[in-house]
């Protein structure tokens, strides 16, 4: 029920050619630099660089990419249901069900049969607590 | 660059808006698919209901004329009750085997998800238009509010799956301190939406008051208060309201003030109707708050907010005791939306 909302915005395909694109180009860079090298040319070295900064530049884009579309993410929080017995210390702890609610008795105590009842439903936020400073 | 300074500075603010609003229009789909989902889930409805919800997302309510004031309340209420049936009819409509729990629970998810569709919409607009009138101040005026914009946005988005499930929300802060209070009494359906139970609570009595629960809806507070001073020819020695409140950021969520005025919310006619019976009879009138933000406040309820209400029974215990004597009669009244809480 409350799982992580999946993202909906796929790679843009424009975005996504210009990384295969700058990729290739960056492999076939580094595959010229190693002939060029073998043959001790001093091109080998721009090559080299040409293809590690194309490299990069297409892992950054990918990356960056990855990250925006998990921002689109929609997070949601577990809600928890409390169920107390109304004559003994009976408590049990489930995740919220559709047809919920708080003060509604959900039958009898298997400890003392007496009713039970839910007494709470909440979220519980995990934040960190940080020190503030006013 | 000099020149061209505050051009380039108006491009990076329309791109900022055109990620938001690729990010608004994510969560209004998926609030309209939720909305869809439920309909489908408890309406079992024999057509699809698609076509009726982007329908009633559409809506519009044209509120009264107010060149004249006087009377105006009454006009306005009137138009929300209208509002309010012909929505409630629409989802009998769309969802004909949903009880009437359901019912109101449907009808909050499908406002949620309209709120969601305007938020949209507006901000289209002013992309639009800023982008084809290249007016700074346009843009300008929507991308310095985006942030707030957004976080609505998110709240309604996370509104809209606690009323499709009926979970109770930070809203219904006070109906959840009335409902503690009155829970095992004999509770008596009173005005629109409303019930009321007598309580013993030290020494008084108390006239408890809350929505009807666990459909979501707010009631007619406002109509009931008035009802039951009436009722008892205004021999009411004080009435003490519960209702969330927006924080302010720095407070902590669920803390609990008290004050002094009619606590509620809304479009202010059942504030009027409070107010003009307390005037009547001369009744004092105490406010509990329980703090909350915005986003909160229309989410599942938070353990804090929770676990506030009795900290707010507390206080209106200490009110009581301080406020009234023994043997008095006392209004209490919890405000706000009753999803997810019976009594």
């Amino acid at each position: 029920m409350d799982e992580e909302e999946k993202p909906v915005r796929r790679l843009s395909s424009i975005v996504l050619i210009i990384i295969v694109v700058v990729l290739a180009l960056s492999a076939s860079a580094l595959y010229q630099a190693i002939d060029l090298y073998l043959k001790q040319d001093v091109a080998s070295g721009y090559y080299l660089l040409i293809g590690f900064l194309g490299l990069a530049f297409s892992i950054y884009m990918l990356l960056q990419t990855r990250r925006r579309m998990r921002r689109f993410a929609l997070k949601t929080t577990p809600v928890t249901t409390t169920i107390t017995c109304q004559k003994c210390d009976f408590k049990n702890l489930r995740e919220f069900e559709r047809g919920d609610f708080i003060l509604k008795e959900v039958g009898s105590c298997t400890k003392c049969d007496g009713t039970l009842l839910i007494s709470a439903i909440y979220r519980e936020l995990k934040e960190k607590v940080k020190e503030e400073r006013f | 660059m000099i020149f061209y300074g505050q051009r380039i500075q108006m491009y990076v603010m329309i791109r900022e808006i055109q990620g938001s609003l690729i990010r608004l229009r994510f969560i209004r789909d998926k609030g309209v698919k939720t909305a869809i989902d439920t309909i489908k889930e408890i309406g079992k409805p024999e057509t699809d209901p698609t076509e009726r919800v982007h329908q009633f997302l559409e809506y519009v309510t044209i509120l009264p004329q107010s060149m004249d004031p006087a009377g105006i309340v009454w006009k306005l209420e009137h138009i929300l009750d209208i509002r309010e049936d012909r929505f409630k009819d629409e989802v009998r409509l769309m969802a004909p085997s949903a009880d009437e729990t359901n019912v109101n629970n449907l009808e909050n998810t499908l406002e949620a998800a309209a709120a969601l569709n305007i938020i949209y919409k507006v901000i289209r607009h002013f992309y639009i238009l800023g982008k084809k009138t290249l007016s700074l101040y346009i843009i300008m005026q929507i991308q310095m509010l985006l942030p707030l914009i957004m976080r609505e946005a998110e709240a309604y988005s996370s509104a809209l799956k606690a009323f499709s499930y009926g979970q109770p929300i930070g809203d219904g802060a006070g109906p959840l301190v009335a409902a503690k209070l009155m829970h095992g009494r004999r509770k008596k359906k009173i005005e629109k939406d409303c019930v009321v139970a007598k309580v013993p609570l030290e020494g008084r009595t108390t006239y408890v008051i809350k929505a009807e629960g666990p459909g979501g809806n707010v009631g007619k507070p406002g109509e009931a208060i008035k009802r039951v001073i009436e009722e008892t020819d205004g021999k009411v020695a004080t009435i003490i309201m519960i209702d969330a409140a927006l924080k302010l950021e720095g407070e902590k969520p669920g803390e609990v003030a008290e004050g002094v005025g009619a606590a509620i919310g809304g479009p202010g006619t059942e504030q009027y109707k409070i107010e003009e019976s307390i005037l009547k009879y001369k009744i004092p009138i105490h406010a509990v708050i329980i703090k909350e933000d915005i986003g909160d406040a229309v989410s599942p309820m938070r353990k804090e907010v929770f676990d506030a209400a009795e900290v707010a029974i507390d206080r209106v215990k200490r009110l009581i005791r301080e406020k009234t004597k023994e043997g008095d009669v006392v209004i209490i009244a919890g405000i706000g939306n009753s999803i997810g809480v019976g009594q």
